[in-house]
C-alpha cells in the first residue's frame, strides 16, 4: 500500500478528501504504530483519499501547554497552523484524542479553523454509510469486551457514543466498568504524565484503572488513544494478565473484524 | 414594653444587615482582586445552566443518597424563608403571627406545609451529621479537613437543627397559649408537626409558655441573623455565589484550556516581525505568566473558590488523590481561598497589598501537589457548583514552568525534544513517516 504525503497530492495538483494527522505517539511509538497502520489500512480498504503530513507534521504542543509551557505550544501551533493552511486544509482525521482535542477547541483561537474528526467516529460513520461491512461471525463477536473512555475524547468533548457504537457493530458483549463515561477513570498519561514518573503515591493510576479494567472479566479492554493503550497494556502486565487480556484501539478491532 | 422590643428587634435587624453587606462587600472586593475574564454570549444557555445546575442540583443527583437530603434542607431553607418575611415584620412592627387573620384557615395550612419543610430540614441534617461523625464517609473525613472545616461543617448542621428545633417549639408553645385563649395569642387552628409536640407543654403555668414561646421566638430570629453572618466566613456561602458560579460557567468543552494572548503574540510577532508593534511602552511592566498568587487568577477562579462547600466530590474522582498522590483539587480551592482571605485583610489593614513574602504556589499549594494532575476534568465533571479546580492548576504550572524554569527534568526534556525533534521523544523527525514503509 502506497500512503501519499499532502506534498506529493500538491505536485499532482489534487486535494485528498481527509487529512490523517498520525501524532507522535503514532508515528514514533511501536505500540501506537499499529494503530495507525490498523486505521490506515480501514481507510485504504474503503477507499477513502488520504494524505498524511509525512515529515512536515509536529507535535501539536498539547503536552507543552498542559505542563505549563505555553510558549513551547504557540510555537508548534504557529508552525503547524502554517503547514496546514498552506496546503489548504479543510478536514483532518486523527487517532490521538489529545491532537483532536487541540484541533477542536485550542487551534481556532490561533487562526487554524478545521473539520476534525477522531478515527472512532469516522469509523463509526463509515460503517453507518455502509462502507464498512463486518465479516460474518467477526473476530470479536459475543467476546466480552469492556471500554475504556479517554479523558479526552470523553470528558472534554462529549463522546461517548461513537465508540460504543463501533464496539456494538462488532457485536461484542459490552461490559462497563463501575467508572465509565463522564465517571471514567483517567490512565494517568494525560496532563503530561506520559512523559514523567508519577508523583509518590500508594499506587500509579494506570494500576488502578486496569485493575478495574481486568476485574470486569473481559478479554479485551477496548482503547481510543495511544497514551491510554501504553498505560493500560502496562497496567495488565503489572497485573501479569497480558496472556488472558488484551488491550486494542478500536481500529485494530476494526481492522481485523470488516470484510 | 412592646416598643421597647420593637426598638431592640430593628436594632439587632439593623446591625445584622449592616455587617453582612460589609462583609459581603469585602469578599466582592476579594473576588475582583482576579485578572478580568471575558464572557461569550449566549446568555440563554448561561441562564438554562443556572435553573438546571443551581437551582435544579442536576449534578447532585450522580449521588442519590445526598442527593435527596441536601434537596430536603435547600428546598426547606428557600421556602421557609418565606415564613421568615412574617417573623420580620412581626418583630418591627410589635404584632404577633400578622398574616393570620387575612390568611384566615390557609394560615394553618401554610405553617403546616412550613413545619414540614423544617422537620425534613432537621431529619436531613441529623442524617448528614452520621455521615460524617459516625459513618466517616471517606470524602468528608480527609487530611485536608482537618481542623476548622470540620467543625465549621458540623457546626452548620447543628445550627441548622438549633433553629428548626425552635421552629417547632416557637409554634408548639404558641398552641398552648392560644388553647389556653392567652390573650395577644391570635387564634389560627393547629399545625401539623406542632400539633403533635405541643402536648411536651402540657400543664405549663400561662407566664412559663409566653416566657418560652418568646425565648423560642427571639432565640430563632437572632440565630437567624448570626447564621447570615457566619455564612461568608463559612463553607455555607455556596447556597448563594452556586447561583453566579453556574451563570459564569465556561459553555465551552472543558477540554480547552484558557489561550494566553500575550504568549501567542510574543511568538507571532518573533516568526514575523513585521506585525509587532513599534508603540510599546518601553517601561511597561509585563504580566506575570500564569498564576503564583491569587491575584494572577481570574476573578471567577477567585469566586469559585468562595462556592466551594468542600463537598469533595471533586477529590474522590480525581485519579491523583484516588490512588495516594498529595493533590487533592478541594485543597486547591480551599487553598485559594485561604489565601484570598489573607490578602484580603492584609488590604484592610495596609490600604493596598503590601508584599507578605508569601504567596499561593509553594506556601499553600506545592509544586509537587500541582504537577501530580492529569488534567482529566473529572474534578470539573464532579462540582455541582460550576468550580473548575483544573483552571487554577494549569495558570499554577504556568508560572512554575515559564517564571520560574521549575519542572521536573523529564518534562525538560520532553521540551528540548518537541523543540529539536518536533516530537516529545528523542526521535528522528525524519523517522516520522517510516511507518508508511512497512505498509502492506
Amino acid at each position: 500500500m502506497h500512503i501519499k504525503s499532502m506534498a506529493e497530492y500538491m505536485a499532482e495538483g489534487t486535494q485528498p478528501e481527509v487529512l490523517f494527522w498520525v501524532g507522535c505517539a503514532g508515528s514514533f511509538d511501536q505500540r501506537a504504530q499499529k494503530i495507525t497502520k490498523a486505521f490506515a489500512t480501514i481507510l485504504d480498504k474503503v477507499g477513502v483519499s488520504f494524505a498524511i503530513l509525512g515529515k512536515e507534521e509536529m507535535c501539536t504542543g498539547d503536552p507543552a501547554r498542559r505542563s505549563g509551557n505555553e510558549f513551547l505550544f504557540q510555537m508548534m501551533a504557529y508552525n503547524n497552523i502554517a503547514v496546514l493552511n498552506g496546503y489548504g486544509i479543510k478536514k483532518i482525521v486523527t487517532a490521538c484524542p489529545h491532537c483532536f482535542n487541540v484541533f477542536k477547541n485550542e487551534y481556532p483561537a490561533l487562526g487554524g479553523n478545521y473539520e476534525i474528526i477522531h478515527h472512532t467516529t469516522f469509523i463509526n460513520q463509515l460503517i453507518n454509510e455502509g462502507k464498512i461491512v463486518m465479516k460474518e461471525g467477526g473476530a470479536f463477536k459475543g467476546k466480552k469486551i469492556t471500554y475504556h473512555d479517554s479523558c479526552y475524547l470523553g470528558r472534554a468533548n462529549g463522546i461517548y457514543e461513537a465508540p460504543r457504537e463501533v464496539l456494538e457493530a462488532l457485536d461484542v458483549e459490552l461490559v462497563e466498568m463501575k467508572r465509565c463515561k463522564t465517571n471514567g477513570l483517567c490512565c494517568g498519561a494525560g496532563g503530561a504524565q506520559m512523559f514523567k514518573e508519577d508523583e509518590a503515591g500508594a499506587t500509579r493510576i494506570n494500576f488502578e484503572r486496569s485493575e478495574e479494567a481486568v476485574n470486569t472479566g473481559a478479554s479485551v479492554i477496548a482503547a481510543n488513544c495511544p497514551f491510554c493503550t501504553t498505560m493500560l497494556m502496562d497496567g495488565v502486565k503489572n497485573k501479569e494478565q497480558e496472556d488472558n487480556v488484551q488491550v486494542l484501539d478500536i481500529a485494530e478491532m476494526v481492522v481485523q473484524s470488516m470484510q | 414594653m412592646p416598643i421597647l422590643q420593637q426598638i431592640f428587634f430593628l436594632l439587632v435587624l439593623g446591625a445584622a444587615s449592616f455587617l453582612f453587606y460589609k462583609k459581603i462587600k469585602s469578599i466582592r472586593r476579594n473576588i475582583f482582586l482576579g485578572r478580568p475574564k471575558t464572557f461569550a454570549g449566549d446568555s440563554a444557555q448561561r441562564w438554562k445552566n443556572v435553573l438546571l445546575l443551581a437551582l435544579g442540583q442536576k449534578k447532585m443527583f450522580k449521588k442519590w443518597t445526598p442527593a435527596v437530603l441536601h434537596f430536603f434542607v435547600y428546598a426547606g431553607f428557600i421556602i421557609i424563608n418565606v415564613e421568615m418575611l412574617e417573623i420580620i415584620l412581626d418583630g418591627i412592627l410589635g404584632t404577633h403571627r400578622l398574616f393570620a387573620p387575612a390568611l384566615g384557615g390557609l394560615y394553618p395550612i401554610l405553617i403546616g406545609c412550613f413545619e414540614v419543610l423544617a422537620a425534613t430540614v432537621l431529619i436531613a441534617c441529623v442524617f448528614f451529621l452520621i455521615r460524617r461523625n459516625v459513618m466517616k464517609l471517606k470524602r468528608l473525613n480527609q487530611v485536608e479537613l482537618e481542623g476548622f472545616p470540620k467543625s465549621d461543617a458540623n457546626l452548620i448542621l447543628i445550627i441548622e437543627i438549633v433553629l428548626m428545633s425552635l421552629l417547632l417549639i416557637l409554634n408548639a408553645t404558641d398552641l398552648q397559649l392560644q388553647a389556653m385563649g392567652s390573650e395577644h395569642y391570635t387564634q389560627t387552628g393547629s399545625y401539623w408537626i406542632s400539633g403533635l409536640i405541643a402536648p411536651f407543654f402540657n400543664g405549663m403555668s400561662e407566664a412559663a409558655l409566653i416566657g418560652l414561646e418568646r425565648s423560642a421566638w427571639w432565640l430563632h430570629i437572632i440565630g437567624v441573623l448570626a447564621f447570615l453572618n457566619y455564612l461568608p466566613y463559612s463553607k455555607h456561602l455556596h447556597i448563594v455565589l452556586a447561583f453566579p458560579n453556574a451563570y459564569y460557567a465556561t459553555l465551552e468543552p472543558v477540554g480547552e484550556i484558557n489561550n494566553m494572548p500575550s504568549v501567542q503574540n510574543e511568538v507571532l510577532y518573533m516568526m514575523e516581525p513585521d506585525k509587532a508593534p513599534t508603540d510599546i511602552d518601553p517601561n511597561a511592566a509585563p504580566q506575570r505568566f500564569g498564576a503564583k498568587d491569587v491575584m494572577d487568577l481570574s476573578w471567577k477562579n477567585l469566586m469559585d473558590a468562595y462556592s466551594c462547600t468542600e463537598c469533595g466530590r471533586c477529590t474522590e474522582a480525581c485519579p491523583a488523590n484516588i490512588t495516594g498522590k498529595k493533590l487533592s483539587p478541594r485543597k486547591i480551592m480551599m487553598d485559594t481561598r485561604d489565601r484570598l482571605e489573607e490578602v484580603g485583610k492584609n488590604i484592610d489593614a495596609n490600604g493596598s497589598f503590601v508584599d507578605d513574602g508569601k504567596s499561593l504556589v509553594h506556601d499553600y499549594i506545592t509544586s509537587e501537589e500541582l504537577r501530580a494532575c492529569t488534567t482529566c476534568n473529572a474534578c470539573v465533571e464532579a462540582c455541582p457548583v460550576s468550580i473548575s479546580p483544573l483552571d487554577i492548576i494549569v495558570e499554577a504550572r504556568r508560572y512554575l514552568v515559564m517564571e520560574e524554569s521549575n519542572s521536573p527534568q523529564e518534562w525538560n526534556m520532553m521540551f528540548s525534544n518537541i523543540e529539536n525533534n518536533m516530537a516529545p521523544w528523542k526521535m528522528s523527525p525524519d523517522e516520522r513517516d517510516k511507518w508508511v514503509e512497512e505498509m502492506v
